[in-house]
């Protein structure tokens, strides 16, 4: 057993109700007990969706258990194949289903549908949602894909965007636009918005492109072995990413490599002269392994940030995430547990954090920016306006979407010039809310060492914290009130590891210079 | 007001369907149950799928150091069961070291749990003696194959009722969480009418519990809590039956059961009543206007169903075509069924694509539907009101009666004003 309040992946068969829910014409008949009907509301209010995900859950009770069950399943398979009609159907089992051993397989096989019905073996107590999502498309791809004539012109299939993807939807656009610009036509998209039917003819195209390969590496390695298609390694996620997609791309489809950059900004805004405060940012970057290695070249490369710390989520993953870790000389943090991902965060200090929506509210909650770079979202990063991570317009998204939590360039400029200003102090207000304007509490951040603010969480004893001087207490309040919190924390962990009782300027100044870059 | 109807619902027939349920689990219940007991930690021993729920219920609210979470069963602990007690006893430990705050420990059972048959019952036995007498320790089942949604907090305050202390005084219990804000009014109201002394259960915190014994009379403010009812009964405390405190006319029924047991003069009854009376008429005025001749489908979710429906029907001048509810309780659900004309179609448990066909024919102005079902009837043309806000928002009692019916009245007001369509 194991405690946990968030988890970053759902239960596998919400990976397999994410294939089914992206595609058309398939149905999903999940062996359920009532109650998992909620994961229907993460497609309809998360992502939006106008339409039922095409599950049919069988809905056991307690007063089924026994033989009744394995009948349950078997009427609401064929109700579920009379009313929705599906070109093919998925079978499966929830985790309590997993349980009681009805082996929808073979129940599905017996009842001889006149379409295609695949069954579903996802370990509920050993695997996640990634993986849910992955074997599902890989079992579909497997029973439905054939080998056959390629198309007459240059296509490729796109592999892996899904119900509730992190930007799928205009991903995919975007991908289809690399592609069309070097000649190169979709021939199946899958599985978001593709067919039992379409998936028949995967076998057509001449390679793949592997968009996420956390839901459909397993499926682009089947084709490669089965039915001869190669698949792109390269996620086009940033600029770099981006170009040297392209030219696997043209490789793989043997034509002359292009890429048209007149829409593209963010190497000039890198260069611009306001991001020049964007240098040596310290970022610390968690979530999927694909977007985290995307992440990284990115803000290093592109960004001009330093990597303090990376991490992804996804076991799957570890091993790539490791090898990258250590290319930007630091230790990878391999966990599904926020509590550990908040341990390492409050221990690095970052400037930014790159994250999912946990990492948002772990920033909230140590007052540091943060920006949501992969799944798991919430619903305001599903946004109405075209906002890719890939390809050319996914560079500018990006470049917008890490730069807007931080203090601009120049505000933070001014903000240092004018820092004593009698107008322009923390404790002043806002100007334009005239005299009723409250001051905030001006300390950056909660005040790490109140002894009432101890963490419910944290048992360890009281500390001994360094006292400040009078002094010192003044000089930082001369620090702008937005790096305060952190140099307060700088100077504190400074004098401790040096086993100073009393904080002096001296010692203020110390730290600052040992954290200086 | 109309006139109460000659004859109402309580003996029209009951449509019982079974088939896919587009509900909620019991486990839900935490969501509420944790902010009104404040010392108390609900931990959920089940799979992935429990905690994956619970998350998407609470939205935002996991990172304000929530008092749930769940103990997620692995492999190994399905492998031998005798193990599961031993890893329940180290996830326990930690858990209340990690919070001392804690005062009651609720173990909640869940659908893998109870397949399982993991023993919670004796495990909450063995871990309240261990941890006696800073933390009590108790359990109940929220698993989705006994209860639904609602029926976590039934099964939670059933569990409670055994453990709390005999008393032998005519003292009221109030039964059914309420959010604090109307915990407060209903006290006060109560207060003025003289009835007293009144207990709530559950209380805020462990050390306020109530005390029962064969002179308890109790009220219930929530609709679902069948066994908390008969728990309470076998201790030998007496129920009032009452329609539920919706709405004005459903406040003044409520409260002029109780009044009559504690013999309150009229006279003071309508002193105390008749200013938040009229109040509650003139704030559902302005949302009656939008509802007054419209129609109304609910789905079944909460139980809640059948006396908003009664609210509605005789206090806003809606028409209702189907009232669905997860499970009818007759008895408890009597007194509001009397006040609804014969009309509406009541069904019990749920067939959900053959509800959704009833829909369609019927195509009602305003269904009232869980979130799995509200967009995707909405890009039909329906307009919907999601359920789960019923449950989650202050709409008991006289304060709040102009809400609740804004409730209603804000989709379809919202329908009216958006033009999208027209610029197309």
């Amino acid at each position: 057993m194991k405690l946990s309040v968030w988890t970053y992946e759902g239960p596998p068969h919400v990976g397999a109700m994410r294939v089914a829910t992206g595609m058309r014409g398939l149905h999903y008949v999940l062996h359920a007990p009532q109650g998992d009907t909620y994961a229907d509301l993460l497609f309809t209010m998360i992502e939006r969706r106008d339409h039922r995900p095409p599950v049919t859950y069988t809905t056991f009770q307690a007063r089924d258990l026994g033989s009744d069950t394995a009948e349950l399943f078997t009427t609401a398979c064929h109700a579920a194949y009379e009313r929705f009609r599906p070109q093919a159907m998925i079978v499966g089992a929830s985790c309590t289903a997993e349980l009681i051993q009805d082996d929808p397989g073979g129940l599905a096989a017996a009842m001889d549908l006149p379409v295609p019905v695949i069954p579903l073996e996802l370990p509920s107590y050993q695997r996640k949602e990634n993986f849910g999502a992955d074997e599902t498309f890989f079992q579909l791809v497997r029973h439905l894909a054939r080998p056959m004539a390629r198309t007459p012109e240059v296509t490729a299939n796109l592999f892996g965007p899904t119900g509730l993807g992190f930007r799928h939807r205009d991903d995919i656009d975007e991908v289809t636009r690399l592609l069309s610009d070097l000649g190169i036509g979709v021939n199946v998209c899958a599985p978001m918005g593709a067919t039992p039917a379409d998936l028949a003819r995967l076998g057509a195209a001449h390679f793949n492109v592997l968009m996420y390969p956390e839901t459909a590496e397993t499926a682009a390695r089947w084709c490669e072995r089965s039915l001869g298609q190669p698949f792109t390694k390269t996620v086009p996620i940033g600029v770099g990413a981006t170009r040297a997609f392209v030219a696997e791309a043209a490789r793989l489809a043997g034509v002359d490599a292009r890429l048209d950059e007149s829409r593209l900004r963010l190497p000039w805004y890198a260069r611009s002269v306001d991001s020049t405060y964007l240098t040596g940012k310290r970022v610390f970057i968690f979530g999927d392994g694909t977007h985290v290695a995307a992440a990284a070249r990115i803000a290093r490369d592109e960004m001009g940030f330093e990597v303090a710390g990376l991490g992804c989520y996804n076991r799957e993953y570890a091993r790539p995430v490791r090898t990258l870790a250590r290319d930007h000389g630091v230790e990878a943090l391999i966990t599904d547990d926020y509590l550990d991902v908040e341990a390492e965060i409050e221990r690095l200090q970052p400037e930014l954090i790159l994250g999912t929506q946990m990492e948002r509210h772990i920033g909230k909650r140590l007052g540091i920016p943060c920006a949501v770079i992969s799944a798991p979202v919430h619903v305001q990063d599903f946004p109405a306006r075209y906002s890719p991570q890939m390809g050319l317009e996914g560079a500018n998204v990006i470049f917008d979407t890490w730069v807007h939590p931080l203090v601009m360039g120049l505000e933070e400029h001014l903000l240092h010039m004018f820092r004593e200003d009698f107008e322009f102090h923390d404790a002043a207000g806002a100007s334009h809310h005239g005299r009723t304007a409250r001051a905030g509490t001006g300390e950056g951040g909660p005040a790490p060492h109140a002894p009432a603010a101890h963490s419910p969480r944290d048992i360890s004893g009281p500390k001994m914290d360094p006292v400040w001087a009078r002094a010192a207490e003044d000089e930082l309040r001369k620090v702008p009130f937005f790096v305060r919190g952190k140099a307060r924390r700088n100077t504190e962990a400074f004098a401790a590891a040096r086993g100073l009782s009393e904080i002096g300027v001296e010692t203020l100044y110390e730290a600052k210079a040992r954290y200086a870059r | 007001m109309p006139p109460p109807p000659a004859t109402g619902c309580r003996s029209a027939p009951v449509l019982k369907e079974r088939g896919q349920h587009e509900v909620f689990c019991g486990l839900t219940g935490i969501v509420w149950l944790h902010r009104k007991m404040q010392d108390a930690f609900f931990l959920v021993v089940g799979s992935r799928t429990c905690a994956h729920l619970l998350q998407s219920a609470a939205g935002v609210m996991i990172f304000a150091e929530p008092r749930f979470g769940t103990a997620i069963l692995e492999e190994q602990d399905l492998a031998g069961l005798a193990d599961a007690q031993e890893e329940l006893d180290r996830e326990v430990a930690r858990l209340l070291a990690r919070r001392p705050d804690i005062r009651q420990l609720f173990l909640v059972g869940s659908c893998p749990s109870e397949v399982i048959k993991l023993d919670l019952a004796k495990a909450a036995q063995r871990l309240s003696a261990r941890h006696a007498p800073h933390v009590r320790v108790l359990n109940y089942s929220g698993s989705g194959i006994e209860t639904t949604f609602t029926q976590g907090e039934d099964a939670c305050l059933a569990a409670m009722v055994p453990q709390l202390p005999e008393k032998s005084a005519r003292e009221l219990l109030l039964v059914g969480a309420l959010p604090d804000v109307v915990e407060d009014q209903a006290l006060r109201l109560l207060s003025d009418l003289g009835i007293g002394p009144v207990r709530c259960l559950p209380a805020r915190r462990a050390e306020d519990m109530p005390l029962v014994g064969p002179d308890t009379v109790f009220a219930l403010t929530q609709p679902f809590l069948g066994d908390t009812h008969a728990a309470l009964e076998r201790r030998g405390a007496r129920h009032i039956p009452a329609p539920f405190p919706f709405g004005e006319e459903g406040t003044t029924e409520w409260l002029a059961a109780l009044a009559r047991e504690f013999d309150v003069p009229a006279g003071r009854f309508e002193q105390v009543t008749a200013a938040p009376r009229a109040r509650a008429r003139r704030a559902v005025a302005a949302a009656a206007e939008t509802l007054a001749g419209r129609s109304v489908f609910f789905f079944p979710d909460s139980q809640l169903e059948i006396p908003l429906a009664r609210f509605l029907t005789r206090e806003c001048g809606m028409e209702a075509i189907e009232i669905g509810t997860p499970y009818l309780h007759k008895a408890l659900m009597g007194p509001d069924l009397d006040l609804i004309a014969p009309g509406p179609n009541l069904s019990e448990g749920q067939d959900v694509d053959r509800q959704l066909d009833r829909l369609r024919a019927a195509r009602p102005d305003l269904t009232v539907c869980g979130l799995g079902l509200a967009n995707p009837l909405e890009a039909e043309g329906l307009a919907t009101k999601w359920a789960i806000e019923l449950v989650f928002t202050p709409v008991h009692l006289y304060e709040q009666v102009g809400d609740l019916a804004q409730l209603f009245a804000r989709p379809l007001r919202r329908r009216d004003l958006l033009k999208l369509e027209a610029a197309e």
